[in-house]
């Protein structure tokens, strides 16, 4: 009986079992890049606001702190997106006809809210508060980046569950002493600064499904 | 095209009833695309995001059910939350029911107390009135309104009755910074502006023996207080 399959195929079957593993291999992988990936996590991506307000200018030009406008990260879950009123508190006066602040003088007239385009923003099933973070002294910069050098306000970090879970498995090497919250560019003194301020802050590694997603 | 031949030649069909090699690899290639689908198709449903976006609103969320666009109404006139009642209108707004100044902090003056008042300050005062209280902030200096220095004597005098009811309702050009501040808060910075006033006029002999002897020292030595400077860095 003749021969159904010529002996070339062998090298097609070996390939094929090599290229297999390859193919299933290099897919995962593909799979693990294309979700880390800012295509996917929207990692330095601007998004178009409909006010061009700058981080950069009204924090590090002008030193206005973050809470005088996010007034509830210290004690809440929700850090808080200010009021166009907070905004007037200074634009009654300054830049008071600037085409640029047309919006925010539209609004506060009219009650209409400004619709902010959100940066970052977890899945409805993960619990995330800021007021523990910051009570524990994590700054700002931590999660956000030099938000003082972003004329429009970006993403630095995918704020996957890997990402969070490095950080609650060794937060020693993030934690600052309290009065650097807001800080930026903020690098610890000594090597060991981290584990003392772990003890002082009294944190615990939180790691259980349930801190999370509850 | 693979899956296509699954539907029409079942998997484990035996109909064609040939023997030998040929059948089994034909067999294989037949699972092949059978667990390519099972591999594949999972992953595909994954993709569903249907939990990323529940139905519920977060804060400050935008919804279509509304005119403006937002899901929270905004708050009925005359609202009053749990915890803000106001009935004490002294301790909320510095002005006792008969519209005197009060003239007397309603909780002990701890440092505790000033170094909440401090903060507050600093975040919320010093971008106008400046770290020290002369009224040169950044925001001052890039053109806003520049205010009446704390210490001026006029203000020195003022009760702390006085910047609380200024906080609460505003004064002039400068608005009213209520909503930023709790009422507790507003009494930590009244108390916090007041010791930035002491700070100007201590009796020398108020001070620690240590701080009198570095004033009666070398006036060479002295250094300049720090600078006006609102900002910070
Ligand atoms: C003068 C007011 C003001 C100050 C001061 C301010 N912010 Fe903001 N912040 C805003 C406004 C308004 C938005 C919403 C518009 C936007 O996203 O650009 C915002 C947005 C953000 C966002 C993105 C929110 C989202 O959509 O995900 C982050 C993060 C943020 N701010 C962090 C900070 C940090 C950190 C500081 C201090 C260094 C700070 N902000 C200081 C007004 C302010
Ligand atoms: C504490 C005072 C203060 C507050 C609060 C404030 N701004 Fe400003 N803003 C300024 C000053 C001062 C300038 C002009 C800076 C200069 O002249 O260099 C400015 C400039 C701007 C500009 C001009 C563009 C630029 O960045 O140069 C925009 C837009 C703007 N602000 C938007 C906003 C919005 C929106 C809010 C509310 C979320 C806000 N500001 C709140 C003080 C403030
Ligand atoms: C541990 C990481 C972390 C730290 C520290 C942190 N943030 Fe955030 N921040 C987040 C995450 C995650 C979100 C998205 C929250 C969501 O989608 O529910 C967020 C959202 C925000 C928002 C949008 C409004 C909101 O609450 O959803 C603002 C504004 C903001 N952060 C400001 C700040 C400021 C100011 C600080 C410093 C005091 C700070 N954050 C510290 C992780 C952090
Ligand atoms: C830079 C470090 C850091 C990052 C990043 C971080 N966390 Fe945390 N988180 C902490 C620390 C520190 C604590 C305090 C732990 C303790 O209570 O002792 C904490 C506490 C929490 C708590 C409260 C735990 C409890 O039971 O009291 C929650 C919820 C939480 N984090 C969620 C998140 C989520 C969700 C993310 C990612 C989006 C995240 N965190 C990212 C450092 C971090
Ligand atoms: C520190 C906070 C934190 C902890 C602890 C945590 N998660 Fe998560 N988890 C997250 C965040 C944040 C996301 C959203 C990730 C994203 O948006 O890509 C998430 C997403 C998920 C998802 C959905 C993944 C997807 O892409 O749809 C699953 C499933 C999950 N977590 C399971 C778990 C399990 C199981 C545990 C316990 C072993 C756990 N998580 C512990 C923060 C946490
Ligand atoms: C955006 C700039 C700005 C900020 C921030 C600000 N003020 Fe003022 N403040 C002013 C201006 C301008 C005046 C003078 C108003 C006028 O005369 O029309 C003033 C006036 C005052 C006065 C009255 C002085 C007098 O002449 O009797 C007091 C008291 C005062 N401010 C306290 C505060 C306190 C306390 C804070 C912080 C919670 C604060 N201000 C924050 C701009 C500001």
């Amino acid at each position: 009986m003749a021969q159904i399959f010529h002996r070339s195929t062998n090298t097609i079957s070996r390939l094929s079992i090599f290229g297999g593993i390859f193919l299933v291999a290099g897919l995962i992988g593909l799979f693990a890049v294309l979700d880390r990936s800012s295509y996917n996590t929207g990692v330095g991506v601007v998004l178009a606001q409909p006010i061009p307000f700058s981080h950069d200018h009204h924090t590090a030009a002008l030193g206005i702190s973050c809470v005088y406008c996010h007034t509830s990260v210290e004690d809440s879950a929700f850090a808080g997106i200010p009021p166009t009123a907070t905004c007037m508190n200074c634009h009654n006066l300054i830049w008071n006809q600037s085409p640029m602040l047309a919006a925010v003088r539209e609004s506060y007239r009219t009650g209409e809210p400004i619709r902010w385009t959100r940066v970052h923003d977890l899945p409805d099933y993960v619990y995330f508060n800021h007021g523990i973070h910051v009570a524990k002294g994590i700054g700002c910069e931590s999660c956000h980046g030099r938000v003082d050098l972003m004329p429009l306000i970006m993403k630095t970090e995918s704020l996957q569950m890997e990402w969070c879970l490095d950080c609650h498995r060794q937060p020693e090497s993030r934690v600052r002493p309290l009065s650097e919250i807001y800080t930026m560019g903020w690098r610890p003194e000594h090597a060991d600064q981290g584990t003392r301020l772990i003890a002082e802050h009294d944190i615990n590694s939180k790691v259980s499904c349930s801190t999370c997603h509850r | 095209m693979r899956t296509d031949r699954i539907e029409t030649v079942p998997l484990g069909s035996r109909q064609a009833g040939r023997a030998g090699a040929a059948a089994t690899a034909g067999r294989r290639l037949r699972i092949a695309p059978v667990a390519l689908l099972i591999g594949v198709v999972p992953w595909l449903v994954g993709c569903r995001q249907d939990m990323h976006d529940q139905p519920r609103y977060e804060p400050l969320e935008a919804s279509s059910f509304f005119d403006n666009g937002a899901a929270s109404r905004p708050l009925i006139e005359g609202t009053v939350a749990r915890g803000h009642l106001g009935e004490d209108v002294g301790f909320e707004t510095g002005l006792d029911e008969n519209g005197a100044v009060v003239a007397d902090f309603p909780m002990a003056v701890d440092l505790v107390l000033l170094e909440r008042g401090r903060n507050r300050y600093d975040v919320f005062c010093s971008p106008c009135h400046d770290r020290l209280g002369n009224g040169r902030g950044m925001i001052v200096r890039r053109g806003y309104k520049q205010p009446t220095s704390f210490h001026d004597p006029r203000l020195v005098e003022a009760r702390p009755g006085y910047f609380v009811n200024v906080m609460t309702n505003g004064f002039g050009q400068m608005s009213s910074y209520a909503p930023q501040l709790k009422p507790a808060d507003r009494w930590a910075v009244a108390a916090y502006i007041q010791a930035l006033q002491l700070s100007r006029r201590v009796p020398a002999d108020l001070l620690s023996g240590e701080d009198r002897a570095w004033l009666a020292g070398e006036p060479t030595e002295v250094p300049q207080p720090e600078s006006d400077d609102g900002g910070h860095s």
